[in-house]
């Protein structure tokens, strides 16, 4: 991983992938008449970090190669935006994107490990990604090898029991490789957080668990690198950046509906939305 | 003992789980992508005995049988053979998402092992048996799912399913169970079921402990003139189609056994074939849709109705139903 600090330019690049990426989101979501934009679209930003901020180490026509960093989308329901970032970085034409939801089609409406290239893990029943990176975690000890692990989490997600047994084993096997990342847009499916099934004190929770937790704006790019930077320094046990985001960031009238979660922009929605993305640049 | 002998059965000493147990480290020293984890119960399992031969391959992950199957998941996207241990029920009734989507869905090479399967645990009582494993490991379409009937096939299953490159689910016993086969003689292959015993009046289709059950049955029958053919269907999925109607055809008559719920075992997918294939009388020995009690695991075969008495009072009506 590079210093610490981002350039303007790199920025500015980041910015503008990040832009096409939820243009292609709009677009898949729209096209396929289903999915979940707005859940994409408020962790664009820090995959965006990942993949094209030279943070993570991967090879796009060697989709297995052992040496990889291992990135998991345990929020599954943002496969749109895997599915972006996959394409962009070069794992898949992007004129598979159009294919979201099709019959036939590996562009499946939840990740499938493998039936794209660079999709590490089935997800969509939520909770089990964190597992999963344990056992790459693992792996990568016995087959000596010094990748890390990233693991997006949804904070709904933090709601299953599960995500707790991993919290509690990543500590005990001292996963100081594994990064989990939040994606804390504070809502979920049927509602706020807080209302719905309240996840508070969620930096006491994970420390009490044995973690380092950061905390980033989720839409800052600079900021998200800065703090992988920090916890990748951790030794001895495993980090989270707790990544304060907005649920359907970049277009106003979906930041302002949570009901938008699991519903796609009508074509007419998603004009008003196209332009409103442009003009964020 | 005089039947057991009569039905060319052999007394073993030690408890099936502990041949599990054997097996595993015998893959574990032969193979080093071969990772054993452990839900806290490998004193049980007995698959502690990698513990103690390969700690470094090893991982208790504790009583979290969620995160159990998800880190397996990861290993086995490392290219490990994880097997994945713990009681059946545990394994399939806390962690069927996790065995669903990380496991079924993504079709990896993971093996699970279910231990203590069936009513023969015993003592400890329903909420630790697993008699609903082979109906919920069958909803799950990627799975092969492996019942051995005795020592020498426990060591060729674990063998298989080793080798074998995708989910594969094995069923293992508290108790011991007595030889059917020699260790030096136990042909075991994926989807085909064994004759263990030829006869041509009716076939008794069993898998684990219902195999020598059958085998006892079959002696019995013998002494009224029914000579039963006995098939040891180690596989339940892919199911061995044309032993099954070969033997109806043969036979005319069939019965199933299974220390399992009749509802979604080993009998009804045997009867889905035959029902299709070859139609004949057919009857059915398994668990009525009820919870046990806890007691010696012989009093509860006794009660609800699994032993060789059971197959013998089966095959008699299966053979009276035969048309003319």
């Amino acid at each position: 991983m590079n210093g610490t600090i981002t350039s303007k330019i790199e920025v500015d690049e980041l910015r503008e992938i990040a832009l096409q990426l939820r243009l292609d989101i709009l677009e898949m979501t729209t096209k396929a008449g289903s999915g979940h934009p707005s859940s994409s679209f408020s962790a664009t930003d820090i995959v965006t970090a990942l993949y094209f901020g030279d943070v993570l180490r991967y090879r796009a026509r060697e989709p297995h190669w052992p040496a990889r960093d291992r990135f998991i989308m345990s929020k599954g329901h943002a496969a749109p935006l895997l599915y972006a970032v996959l394409a962009r970085a070069g794992y898949f034409d992007r004129e598979m994107l159009w294919t979201l939801r099709q019959v036939d089609s590996p562009v499946q409406g939840h990740p499938i490990q493998d039936l794209l290239p660079g999709v590490e893990a089935t997800t969509g029943s939520l909770g089990q990604g964190l597992s999963i990176g344990i056992g790459h975690v693992l792996g990568g000890r016995l087959n000596k090898r010094d990748y890390d692990v990233y693991v997006l989490l949804g904070d709904g997600e933090c709601e299953a029991g599960q995500i707790w047994e991993a919290a509690m084993a990543a500590s005990h096997f001292k996963a100081d490789n594994l990064v989990a990342i939040l994606d804390y847009n504070k809502y979920q499916e049927t509602g706020p957080i807080s209302r719905e099934m309240a996840l508070e004190p969620l930096v006491e929770k994970w420390q009490s668990f044995g973690w380092h937790v950061e905390e980033a704006d989720g839409h800052n790019v600079a900021d998200v690198k800065e703090k992988l930077a920090i916890v990748s320094e951790i030794k001895d046990r495993p980090s989270i950046i707790i990544a304060h985001t907005i649920k359907g960031k970049g277009v106003s009238f979906v930041e302002a509906d949570f009901t938008f979660h699991g519903r796609a922009l009508t074509p007419e929605q998603a004009e008003i939305a196209r332009e409103e993305l442009h003009g964020t640049r | 003992m005089e039947l057991d002998k009569e039905a060319g059965l052999k007394p073993y000493p030690l408890p099936l789980r502990n041949v599990f147990g054997e097996a595993l480290l015998n893959v574990a020293r032969e193979n080093e992508r071969v990772v054993v984890l452990d839900g806290d119960l490998g004193n049980s399992t007995k698959a502690e005995y990698v513990r103690q031969n390969f700690p470094d391959r090893f991982f208790n992950i504790g009583i979290a049988e969620s995160n159990l199957v998800g880190i397996g998941a990861g290993l086995a996207a490392c290219d490990f053979i994880p097997w994945i241990t713990s009681f059946s029920s545990f394994l399939l009734c806390n962690a069927y998402d996790q065995i669903r989507l990380a496991v079924a869905m993504s079709n990896i090479n993971a093996k699970i092992l279910g231990s203590h399967g069936g009513i023969t645990l015993g003592k400890d009582g329903p909420t630790q048996m697993g008699i609903e494993d082979l109906a919920l490991v069958g909803g799950l379409p990627t799975f092969v799912i492996l019942v051995p009937s005795d020592p020498a096939s426990m060591h060729a299953a674990v063998e298989a399913a080793t080798e074998y490159v995708g989910p594969v689910f094995l069923r293992s016993s508290r108790v011991a169970l007595p030889e059917i086969y020699s260790m030096d003689d136990c042909p075991f292959e994926i989807g085909k079921a064994n004759i263990v015993r030829q006869g041509g009046d009716v076939t008794l289709v069993g898998c684990g402990i219902m195999v020598a059950a059958s085998l006892r049955a079959a002696a019995k029958l013998s002494d009224e003139g029914i000579e039963a053919r006995v098939l040891d269907m180690h596989t339940i999925r892919p199911m061995d189609i044309e032993a099954l109607i070969t033997a109806a055809r043969e036979t005319g008559a069939m019965v199933t056994a299974e220390e399992h719920l009749l509802h979604g075992g080993m009998g009804s997918n045997v009867a889905r074939v035959v029902s299709q294939s070859c139609p004949v009388p057919m009857r059915f020995v398994g668990l009525a849709d009820t919870y046990t009690d806890s007691a010696e695991p012989e009093d509860l075969l006794r009660k609800y109705k699994l032993l060789d008495d059971d197959i013998v009072d089966a095959a008699r009506q299966a053979v009276a139903a035969k048309a003319g």
